[in-house]
């Protein structure tokens, strides 16, 4: 059996790579990309330490976020979708107009 | 037994309108009386009214005396009103029902309603001399609130309510002696009469303060100004204190009794109307004096040297004044000095312990001097018609072109100034004025104390009581009473006898009923009057009276010796006087005979002995020079220029300019107002460069809060 820390040091590893991805590319789907890859590192921390603690809750709280992640795709790939058609771009820097 | 009570309160309950009933006649002259002065009744109805209300007062004094007698002089009091109540001072406003009190009700309130329907008769020609008809009604308010005010002042049942009345009728008197505040005794435009108005007022607010004094002495060693409690309380205290309480009001007495060395202010105070001369300064307020010391007996009993302080400035002043006397022109001058002689025989009087013959002579005093000023005033009034006569006459024959631009200007504008008090102006008016003549004698011979007139009793009683305990006291008095005599005949013969020296006097006219009527019954007081308090056995009445409120009272019978001096001085002073001015009469533009004699003596009495300049010079002067000062140096230069602009301004302004302003305002308290403001601009100008649009900044913006905040967890 695999020790838990690995699971989390993968899951960690694979936050981080979603976390510079989010913060280093400039295009919206890579970002909502590397968003689903920081949720996905947060469900297997999940299931590793349910199956740690033999409990099932772990499981329970990823069937949620998979069904949050669905719903949020959704609508972030809409919101794209508009973007684009106004701006012909989906550059996130292109989107600035809340600049203070 | 309520029917007893009934019958032992008698008309008491009628006490308060004494007051009220003078003060409801004012009150109607007040209101009414410009309106009343719009008709040609006008005149009479603000007279009528102001009598009636004098009247009024008499008639509750008539009955209040009948019910005292009824009860056998017992004192009676009629609570009135709470005043002052403080810790254990209690004053009321009491009315004291005695027959000390009576006494001086009946004199101020008959006296008083005589002259009142005098003067209806007297104002309405003197309005018209000055050209100011519209002031008659005000000087009926002035005569009524000064009978209200004595009755206050007689009724009193403590120093306080009596200082009420006091002041009051100080008042009234500063009042009508300014009655011709504009003008000068000629009626010229000048301040003349305001001024002796104010030197009254002022010279009797130096006897004031004596009297104030004592009442402060009083209230602090006895605890109570009400009569009775003083007077039980006096026994029990030091001889000094008793000696310091008599003397202070002794001094409050020269004020208002017009005694040396306050006495300045009576004869100019004949500034005034007549008939406030007659009533004011000669019957009534100027015995208030003379009646606070007789109310005061229990306590001047106690101290003999104060008697004779008191009796010493009494005599004193009767012989001063008389001497000044011989010396006037003015007729009223003469009475004036008469007036300060016999108030002096009169504060010699209780001075001596003689209360009853001092207020004897006090009432007898009131008749023949109220008559002898109103008498005067109707030769005054006579002049006056003569010389308006003279005047219209020339006017007609000389500018009988010119009346039409000059109507309507008085005598006032004729050019020489006609003085109608001067006795040199007169002459020879026994024709032109036979019964002011012969009220005018009946006068005199009672003021020079001849039988059977009533000034002889009265006087005479105060010189026999002198005679037995104060042989000093009856020189000076008997001697006063010889320049009296002398005086007045010289009076009588300037006046009325020889040739008139002024074409007015010749022209002039004698006064109608309302002037001679109120005259005619003073002239009767003035003859029976004595009989009031003969010097017989089973007589004394007077004197029986007064023993209810002063206790003990030495009943004297006549003495032959003393009356018969007294009566051949006064026979040989007008004899005298007949000498030198009624042998060879006066002519017009000639020397007073006397001058040709006394010469510079003479002169001293024309000039009062030049009192006056001496108070000018020694008081007044100085006084102005130091107010002066004060006001120029200290309070001018000194307070306001250097300490108030310099110091206090100086200083403020320096304060507030260097210290406030410039440091703590603009430095302090501005900076912080500027740097929180800075502060705010900076802080936004840096924060805005956050919220700069980029998703990914923010995102890392939530990623650096994230790791803060895990880490903090973590590691805490």
């Amino acid at each position: 059996m695999v020790p838990v820390n690995y699971y989390i040091v993968l899951s960690a590893i694979l936050f981080t790579i979603g976390v510079l991805g989010v913060l280093t590319h400039r295009n919206a789907l890579i970002i909502f990309m590397s968003v689903e890859l920081m949720l996905n590192a947060a469900n297997l921390a999940f299931v590793a330490f349910g199956s740690a603690i033999q409990s099932f809750s772990g499981q329970i709280f990823v069937f949620f976020v998979i069904a949050v992640a669905a719903a949020e795709v959704a609508v972030g790939l809409a919101l794209i979708v508009e973007i684009f058609k106004s701006k012909r771009s989906i550059d996130v820097d292109q989107i600035s107009s809340m600049k203070g | 037994m309520h029917l007893a009570e009934t019958a032992n309160t008698g008309f008491l309950f009628l006490a308060p309108w004494l007051v009220f009933a003078p003060a409801l006649g004012l009150l109607i002259n007040i209101i009414f009386g410009g309106w009343f002065m719009k008709h040609s009744w006008g005149e009479n109805a603000v007279g009528i009214v102001a009598s009636l209300a004098s009247g009024a007062a008499f008639v509750i004094s008539v009955l209040l005396t009948w019910s005292l007698a009824a009860n056998h002089g017992e004192v009676a009091r009629w609570y009135l009103a709470d005043w002052i109540h403080i810790g254990t001072l209690q004053i009321d406003w009491t009315f004291r029902i005695d027959s000390l009190s009576t006494t001086m009700m009946l004199v101020v309130s008959g006296v008083g309603t005589l002259i009142h329907i005098y003067a209806i008769g007297y104002m309405h020609e003197d309005v018209r001399f000055k050209n100011d008809v519209g002031r008659y009604s005000r000087f009926f308010v002035f005569l009524n609130l000064f009978i209200a005010m004595m009755m206050i002042l007689v009724s009193g049942d403590s120093y306080l309510m009596l200082f009420v009345g006091w002041e009051g009728v100080g008042l009234c008197s500063f009042l009508l002696i300014g009655f011709w505040y504009e003008l000068d005794t000629l009626g010229r435009p000048s301040w003349a009469n305001s001024n002796a108005a104010k030197k009254a007022f002022i010279v009797n607010r130096i006897g004031d303060f004596g009297f104030l004094i004592a009442a402060f002495i009083m209230f602090w060693n006895f605890r109570s100004l009400q009569f009775d409690q003083v007077f039980e309380a006096a026994e029990g205290v030091a001889p000094g204190v008793i000696l310091a309480i008599t003397l202070f009001m002794l001094v409050g007495v020269a004020g208002k009794s017009a005694q040396i060395p306050l006495y300045v202010w009576l004869p100019d105070a004949m500034a005034g109307p007549t008939p406030v001369s007659a009533l004011i300064h000669a019957a009534t307020m100027v015995t208030a004096g003379v009646y606070l010391i007789t109310r005061s007996a229990e306590l001047y009993t106690l101290v003999p040297q104060a008697q004779y302080i008191v009796a010493l400035t009494g005599a004193v002043t009767a012989l001063f004044a008389a001497t000044i006397a011989v010396g006037q022109y003015d007729i009223k001058k003469v009475l004036a000095y008469s007036t300060i002689s016999q108030l002096g025989f009169m504060v010699a009087a209780v001075g001596m312990g003689a209360f009853v013959a001092g207020m004897f002579h006090l009432v007898t005093h009131a008749f023949f001097k109220a008559l002898l000023f109103l008498s005067a005033g109707s030769v005054i009034l006579g002049l006056e018609r003569g010389h308006h006569h003279l005047a219209h006459a020339h006017h007609d024959e000389n500018s009988r072109g010119k009346r039409k631009e000059e109507r309507g200007e008085g005598t006032r504008e004729e050019g020489e100034h006609f003085d109608p008090n001067d006795m040199r102006n007169m002459g020879g008016m026994r024709k032109t004025m036979p019964v002011t003549f012969w009220l005018y004698m009946i006068g005199t011979l009672a003021l020079a104390g001849i039988v059977p007139f009533a000034g002889f009793w009265s006087k005479d009683e105060i010189l026999l009581d002198a005679s037995r305990h104060y042989p000093f006291i009856y020189w000076l008095l008997t001697i006063a009473a010889l320049f009296t005599a002398f005086y007045m005949g010289r009076q009588i013969w300037m006046v009325f006898f020889g040739e008139p020296r002024h074409e007015a006097a010749a022209h002039a006219e004698e006064s109608k009923p309302i002037i001679t009527v109120p005259l005619m019954v003073l002239a009767f007081l003035s003859l029976v009057g004595g009989a009031l308090n003969l010097p017989f056995e089973g007589f004394h009445n007077l004197g029986h009276w007064l023993e209810y409120t002063l206790h003990e009272v030495e009943t004297l019978p006549l003495d032959y010796g003393v009356a018969g001096i007294s009566t051949v001085l006064a026979l040989a002073a007008i004899l005298l006087a007949w000498l030198i001015y009624g042998r060879n009469p006066l002519r017009s533009g000639e020397t007073d005979p006397l001058k040709r004699r006394l010469g510079p003596i003479f002169t001293g009495a024309e000039n009062k002995w030049f009192v006056d300049e001496i108070y000018h010079a020694i008081i007044v002067t100085p006084f102005v020079k130091t107010s002066q000062f004060l006001a120029d140096v200290i309070d001018g230069r000194f307070w306001h220029d250097w300490f108030h602009e310099t110091v206090i301004a100086g200083t403020y302004n320096w304060i507030s300019n260097i210290g406030l302003d410039r440091y703590a305002d603009q430095r302090g308290i501005d900076a912080v107002a500027n740097g929180l403001g800075s502060l705010a601009q900076w802080l936004s100008a840096t924060l805005r460069k956050v919220q700069n649009g980029f998703v990914r900044s923010y995102a890392l913006s939530v990623l650096l809060g994230v790791v803060l905040i895990v880490g903090y967890l973590i590691l805490k």
